[in-house]
């Protein structure tokens, strides 16, 4: 690990991202650098199509950088293979998505149980931990509910239970209040504020909504592929 | 086991769908039934009990008669350890839907030869006592609530009696059952000695012979001999063991191995389309959620195997279904009222069916989980 990751969670070094569409060359990141100490609540604003997924995407290890490294902890995801990357992803990143992305055929207590049966955990751990996780975002009472039956807001409360019920060392949000009416927003706001606080999670949020950036930590802008401290006009 | 409520629950995403693919297997797996049941008891027959048998028919056909002196020349063949004939006797009970096989037999040299048929001893005596009686197979007296005692009128569109009547009547002396499962128990069989001395026409001839033989493995070189007897006499013959009788006469309607396989072949290959586009498309409209499963962090093998799984469990589903109804409606009986004596689904092609159904749910959930498991996360998740 080099000087400057020391006390980072999220080392993002000379990383570009390179999509190819047809014989056409999209350069979505240029060179960019962005480093994330643990415990950290970071907002990544930006007009769209600035790129803002696709980081969130490289970090999380859902995708490879063209050129560049992203480390993790110190570790570089590079070198692991897609079954490692997986297994990794398990263990240390917690995903919350814009449209939630629940299952739409499990109740909210085997939606959030999911990640968890990747783990050797017994049914009843699993209970136990699913159940500390719903109570965390403040649904005990609706675990039996499938998300049809549930509010945007708590719909997004299960998404959140579900990133966070194995305990990850990263939580990754792609714009996490963009399909909620402010009430709803400001609640998922208070609870991740509260999960970065309280529990000391480390949380990267892509965003494009000020209010929103500004329950952060810090505001980093990113505007065609390169990131800056002040939005760009 | 952890998954299956996950599987369980994409099955009953759209339960329509899932549940008219389910009855589309099953209607298929219902068909390999009746199917594997229509050849057990065209082809079905042939029994250990009659692998060192021989079958000696007329050259020309089967309906063409034999001398009964052919008996005692066939049994001075070297290989050949008896012989005894029967005859076609073609008649019907009451009415002809009621139709079975009787034949006139003699009556301890047959049961000697056919150790299969199960006649209490009292029975036996019985039927060799009296030279109207009869012996009936189980079925048939189940089929006809006779019992023992019993009198029955048979009409006979073949064979006349002096005096012109086709009506002959029996007295029912015992009740056979078979020593095998797929043993035929339809049958009944009557004294020749009565027979031959009632019939209008075609004294002293017989239907065909069966022969036994000391050494099996010998057979075709003692058929060749039997043959070799009675060639360019008036009635030539055509020895061959009971197995190639029993094809032979099968082969009379068509192949019946090859004609249920072409039909099993295109149903279960119009199956595998039906299932394969209906799983297809069913991974294609969940994409997204795949993506999902992915980013928390199941991995690309994890995923192909719940696919697999979801689609051979629809396959199961159908296929157990299918060869439960199969086995439930086959097992009421022949659907002929007699044609198919045999007819039964065999455990053996239960077990296939079973097989069947497993291959055809990895078959047709093999391409959409191929497709799911090469599925980039990121792509995956920009079609939620």
């Amino acid at each position: 690990m080099s000087d400057t990751n020391v006390g980072h969670l999220v080392a993002v070094e000379g990383v570009e991202m390179v999509f190819k569409r047809s014989a056409e060359e999209i350069h979505v990141l240029r060179d960019l650098n962005l480093h994330v100490p643990k415990g950290e609540f970071l907002a990544l604003m930006g007009p769209s199509g600035s790129g803002k997924s696709t980081l969130l995407n490289l970090i999380g290890g859902l995708d490879r950088p063209t050129r560049g490294t992203v480390r993790i902890d110190g570790e570089p995801l590079d070198g692991l293979s897609d079954r490692k990357l997986a297994d990794w992803r398990a263990r240390h990143i917690g995903f919350v998505f814009q449209l939630y992305n629940l299952v739409p055929v499990l109740t909210a207590e085997r939606n959030v149980e999911l990640p968890l049966l990747l783990t050797h955990l017994n049914k009843a751990q699993r209970q136990k931990h699913v159940a500390a996780a719903l109570e965390a975002v403040g649904l005990s009472h609706r675990t039996r509910h499938y998300p049809r039956t549930l509010s945007g807001g708590e719909q997004q409360r299960v998404g959140i239970a579900r990133a966070i019920v194995t305990d990850p060392t990263l939580l990754l949000c792609d714009e996490p209040t963009g399909d909620l009416d402010r009430k709803a927003g400001d609640e998922i706001l208070d609870l991740l504020q509260a999960l970065n606080r309280e529990q000391g999670k480390t949380i990267i949020m892509v965003t494009h909504d000020p209010h929103a950036s500004a329950r952060a930590s810090r505001t980093v802008y990113l505007n065609k592929g390169q990131l800056a401290t002040e939005p760009i006009q | 086991m952890k998954f299956f409520h996950l599987i369980w629950g994409n099955l009953r995403r759209k339960q329509l769908r899932t549940a008219l693919t389910i009855l589309s297997i099953l209607v298929a797996f219902v068909l390999f039934g009746f199917l594997s049941a229509i050849k057990q008891a065209l082809a079905g027959g042939i029994t250990l009990e009659g692998a060192n048998r021989l079958v000696v028919r007329h050259k020309v056909s089967l309906i063409q008669l034999l001398p009964e002196s052919y008996k005692a020349r066939m049994e001075r063949i070297p290989g050949v350890s008896g012989a005894t004939h029967l005859t076609w006797f073609g008649g019907v009970y009451q009415e002809p839907k009621n139709f079975f096989p009787q034949m006139p037999v003699v009556p301890e040299e047959f049961l000697q030869m056919h150790p299969e048929f199960i006649l209490k001893p009292e029975e036996k005596a019985a039927w060799m006592g009296t030279r109207t009686a009869c012996i009936v197979g189980r079925k048939t007296a189940e089929r006809f609530k006779w019992k023992i005692g019993d009198r029955i009128p048979i009409q006979s569109a073949i064979w006349m009696q002096k005096g012109g009547s086709h009506a002959w009547e029996f007295e029912i002396a015992g009740i056979f059952d078979g020593k095998e499962r797929n043993t035929d128990t339809t049958q009944m069989f009557f004294r020749f000695d009565y027979f031959d001395e009632a019939r209008e026409q075609g004294k002293g001839l017989v239907g065909w012979y069966i022969v036994r033989v000391t050494d099996p493995a010998r057979s075709p070189q003692i058929a060749q001999a039997i043959d070799a007897e009675f060639a360019n006499s008036a009635a030539e013959t055509k020895a061959e063991t009971e197995g190639a009788f029993v094809q032979a006469f099968t082969r009379q309607i068509g192949d019946i191995a090859m004609i249920t396989a072409s039909i099993m072949g295109a149903v279960f290959f119009t199956i595998l389309l039906v299932t394969g586009n209906t799983m297809s498309q069913s991974v294609r409209e969940r994409a997204g959620e795949i993506g999902v499963l992915k980013a928390i962090g199941f991995t690309s093998t994890q995923v192909l195997g719940l696919i697999l799984a979801e689609s051979c469990l629809v396959s199961i589903l159908g296929g157990i279904a299918g060869l439960g109804v199969a086995v439930l409606m086959i097992s009421r009986g022949d659907p002929t009222g007699g044609m198919l004596p045999l007819f039964a689904f065999p455990a053996h092609d239960v077990l296939i069916g079973l097989v069947i159904s497993i291959m055809l749910g990895l078959v047709t959930g093999v391409f959409p989980a191929i497709h799911a498991m090469r599925l980039r996360v990121a792509d995956a998740l920009r079609r939620m």
